[in-house]
């Protein structure tokens, strides 16, 4: 009998390539929700800093009801709630769109923060040197708010790739259900588990590398 | 300044007499005549604690107007522990990781509706059989064409992972018959499945089935194929634990034979 807590290297093997195909498709769904929560984030994110009344409104109201809800109860309310009112999603779509307005109000929250972050008076300086706003964003303050921005962003990246664990909740086979799949048919928890935390270690360490070498290339100040 | 260091003794004083009436409580509380806990390990000391995904009507499901436990199962665990002197206590536990958990000796048995399989007997010991069902199709009551297993050919079925149902549609695939499963961690969540249209039907344990069409027969439809086997439940118990499942074992039978147990079967689902 193999027991909860005995390491079986068999079976460890065994499983790799499942877990190898779980690892894709959670690495699947983490791109194409950072992708459509990065435009989601950086309008957001504009719109939180804007003068505009209505714009900050909206951004506001967006940023704080989803960052006061748990993830999970976002994606239980886009899959099984939102039927109710008509809108009735697949798996995937929900999941991906779950994930897309959650990472975006916290990428918003990012950008928002990046940009504060530059002092106001670079931005008198460069309205005083005769640009215009849009100017000053586009060539004084953005370049200085993104070396702000990537750290942070990196970090959001991370954080989605492992909340999407939660998607298997609405039947996605992602990793993490993988491993729980396993742990179904083979009463070994400790086997699959650790697999799986293998896994998600080969995804976010080359990930967070990544950050730290691109904070070092763009991130510093140029000494002359 | 005084007056509020008399406040504060006053408070402290009476919190440690609180504290003092509180741990003399145990003491004065009767012990069940019987002891029987000398005769098998327990989790926790005089108290059976009982693993079980409470979330599968009628055998376990949280009442919603009391907010308690209840269920055939539950009914079922807490005469159990009765008869063996000590108390019950639910630990509600995903249904995944609800073998590894006693395995793990998180509870002392599981009683969740579990059917008793070759390949669970390998990993926990289990009770003499407690309840008969079998595996029925669940499908949309608007939807005609599923009149058994062959007419799954092509459609996407709904299973909670890791159960008879789960293991059942695997078998259909193997024999040919070319189903889509998805899995849910939750019997409610692959209803819903179907009530979604993310799924053409489910294959779950037969009175769980009915109930749910019986509830709701504008959304629901059972359909019922011999191919699915009789089925038996049973309480697991850890292996290392031979006195526990023995003193269930012989609780079972003295309860079958009082007829006791017919009492909690009628309530459940009224004379078989």
């Amino acid at each position: 009998m193999v027991g909860v807590g005995q390491f079986d290297i068999d079976l460890f093997l065994r499983i790799l390539p499942d877990l190898a195909f779980g690892a894709f498709v959670t690495l699947e769904l983490t791109s194409l929700s950072i992708l459509f929560g990065l435009i989601i984030g950086s309008i957001a994110g504009l719109a939180r800093v804007s003068k505009n009344r209505i714009f900050f409104g909206i951004s506001t109201l967006y940023v704080e009801i989803i960052r006061g809800t748990p993830l999970l109860v976002q994606i239980l309310i886009i899959y099984f709630g939102l039927p109710a009112i008509g809108i009735n999603l697949r798996p995937e779509p929900a999941g991906i769109i779950a994930l897309s307005v959650c990472s975006g109000a916290y990428i918003a929250e990012i950008v928002r923060a990046g940009i504060q972050s530059v002092p106001l008076g670079q931005m008198e300086a460069a309205r005083s040197l005769g640009m215009s706003y849009l100017q000053s964003m586009r060539y004084i303050i953005f370049p200085q708010a993104f070396r702000n921005i990537l750290p942070a962003l990196g970090n959001e990246f991370i954080a989605l790739l492992k909340d999407s664990s939660l998607l298997s909740v609405i039947s996605i086979v992602e990793l993490t259900r993988v491993g729980r799949q396993i742990v179904n048919t083979t009463f070994n928890a400790w086997t699959p588990f650790l697999g799986v935390a293998l896994f998600y270690l080969m995804m976010t360490i080359p990930l967070s590398r990544l950050v730290t070498y691109s904070q070092k290339r763009i991130g510093t100040y140029e000494m002359k | 300044m005084k007056k509020v260091m008399v406040v504060a003794v006053v408070l402290i004083l009476s919190l440690a007499f609180l504290g003092c009436a509180q741990q003399e409580q145990p003491k004065t509380t009767p012990k069940p005549t019987a002891t029987p806990e000398k005769k098998f390990d327990l989790v926790t000391k005089g108290v059976l604690t009982v693993g079980s995904d409470i979330a599968y009507p009628p055998f376990e499901y949280t009442d919603e107007k009391t907010g308690k436990y209840t269920g055939f199962d539950v009914d079922l665990m807490t005469e159990i522990a009765k008869r063996l002197g000590l108390e019950v206590k639910f630990v509600n536990t995903a249904w995944d990781g609800i073998i590894p958990g006693l395995m793990a000796k998180k509870y002392d048995v599981i009683c969740s509706a579990m059917t008793i399989t070759e390949e669970r007997a390998k990993q926990v010991d289990f009770s003499n059989p407690y309840f008969e069902a079998k595996q029925v199709i669940l499908t949309s009551a608007s939807d005609t064409s599923i009149k058994g297993v062959n007419d799954l050919n092509g459609k996407k079925v709904a299973v909670q992972q890791g159960t008879t149902g789960d293991f059942a549609a695997q078998k259909l695939v193997e024999k040919g018959i070319k189903l889509e499963i998805i899995r849910f961690e939750g019997t409610p969540e692959a209803l819903l499945a179907i009530q979604k249209g993310d799924a053409d039907a489910a294959i779950i344990d037969n009175f769980v089935a009915y109930l749910a069409a019986k509830k709701d027969p504008k959304t629901y439809r059972v359909v019922d194929d011999p191919e699915f086997p009789p089925e038996y439940y049973g309480i697991a118990v850890h292996k290392d634990n031979k006195g526990l499942l023995k003193a269930i074992n012989e609780v079972l039978e003295e309860m079958k034979k009082d007829g006791t147990y017919d009492q909690i079967y009628e309530k459940w689902f009224g004379k078989g």
